[in-house]
């Protein structure tokens, strides 16, 4: 990778001023994409900011109907959370499957959902949850966080800090998981959440999306027959080797269908 | 950028001059001789290069020296006690657990961490756990059974 130059920060205050005067920075959490994104030198900031001691936003607190988690907390640590697994089993099961027992040490809520990989796990449970992404500045609403592959409402040096999940009635998070890395080829989330059912697709586009007229079939009835006949289309849908855009039109339904059976 | 890293390895107190950019599997390897953390694939999926930092394996192909400053880490080297191999390795050598041996370093420092928060895993337990570890010779099966092996040994079974 290039050199570059490295800042360990103990507050939010610190990250996003260091972040602000240096040329061209980046905010590091668990590190478990950026860093092999730098190492084939498709990334090459001028500094990082490190923000593995910023205790104020590591940690998960119930905070009445809501579930809020730290942006520099693990995987691993969502996982094993007595309180997600009580309140959210979805989000601690989707959490347990990401990479693998040590990316999920390192690897944070923050740092994925900021990243935006379109076959990430974590944004199917933002706008699945109907979740709130906290910053340094604002909240932004789950719906309105995710713009674009790998893009994101975030502004430049904006730093993620929390985000809270309402807890649903009830909810499962169902993938297909590319056999290699784990990431979703479709991962899907489905929720009876205080605003209404929500089915949220990542994996299979260019960013995780809502499946309407799915929503609007489980809305009456919430079973898995209800959503047999919706049909997906592929437009738009993403293209690879490891699965073409009509294949995982299909595995949408397959899944949203597993997810509905497992609530 | 130059910086002085330290770090507790093994029980040691350990310092090098590196690059920020410096990877902590190099800093073990190259600065401090450690080469029994071997370096796989490099892109944080094979799971050669796996160490403990603070009691919790990782991937040292894909954390910096500088963010293990001040860390404990323990690596392949600090497992057995003098002569006498740890109940793990033990158990790898009579399970027939390693072909090449390339992963065996990884792997015993993963099943390490699987045993200290869950003494007694099923085989399935085993087999999922070792998702981050890949093994070429293709000899999972006698790794899951080292693995239980040495669980048990270790457990005073």
């Amino acid at each position: 990778m290039y050199a570059f130059k490295y800042t360990q920060v103990g507050s939010v205050d610190d990250a996003v001023k260091a972040a602000g005067s240096a040329d061209d920075a980046k905010y590091v959490a668990g590190g478990m994409t950026l860093l092999p994104t730098m190492k084939q030198r498709l990334a090459s900031p001028s500094d990082l900011i490190d923000l593995g001691g910023v205790s104020q936003i590591k940690g998960i607190r119930k905070d009445g109907n809501n579930i809020v988690i730290g942006a520099m907390t693990t995987h691993a640590e969502v996982a094993s959370s007595p309180d997600v697994r009580s309140a959210i089993p979805a989000l601690a099961s989707l959490a347990d499957g990401i990479g693998d027992p040590q990316v999920r040490n390192r690897g944070t809520i923050g740092g994925s959902v900021a990243n935006a990989d379109p076959a990430a796990d974590y944004p199917a449970a933002v706008v699945g949850l109907g979740a709130t992404v906290h910053t340094n500045k604002r909240t932004i609403g789950g719906d309105q966080f995710f713009t674009d592959m790998f893009e994101t409402a975030l502004e430049e040096g904006e730093l993620i800090t929390a985000i809270s999940f309402p807890i649903p009635s009830k909810a499962a998070y169902t993938k297909f998981p590319n056999p290699a890395s784990r990431y979703a080829i479709v991962g899907v989330m489905v929720a009876q959440a205080a605003d209404g059912v929500r089915v949220a697709v990542t994996g299979a586009g260019p960013k995780v999306f809502r499946q309407g007229d799915m929503e609007a079939a489980l809305k009456s009835n919430f079973t898995a027959d209800a959503i047999k006949g919706v049909k997906v289309s592929a437009d738009g849908l993403n293209a690879d080797i490891h699965a073409g855009a009509d294949y995982r039109a299909h595995l949408v339904g397959v899944m949203a269908g597993r997810a509905v059976s497992a609530c | 950028m130059t910086v002085n890293v330290s770090m507790n390895v093994n029980g040691k107190t350990v310092s090098a001059d590196v690059e920020d950019r410096t990877l902590l599997v190099t800093y073990l390897r190259e600065n401090q001789r450690l080469t029994g953390t071997h370096v796989g694939c490099d892109t944080s999926q094979c799971g050669a290069c796996v160490v403990h930092v603070n009691g919790k394996s990782i991937k040292s192909c894909t954390m910096l020296a500088v963010q293990a400053a001040g860390a404990e880490v323990s690596t392949i080297e600090g497992v057995a006690n003098g002569d006498e191999l740890h109940p793990m390795q033990e158990a790898f050598r009579d399970n027939h657990g390693l072909q090449c041996g390339f992963c065996t370093p990884g792997m015993v420092m993963s099943a390490l961490d699987l045993v200290k928060t869950n003494p007694d895993p099923s085989e399935t337990e085993v087999r999922e756990w070792l998702e981050g570890n890949l093994c070429r010779c293709t000899g999972y099966h006698n790794i899951v059974k080292s693995i239980l092996a040495g669980a048990k040994a270790m457990r005073g079974a």
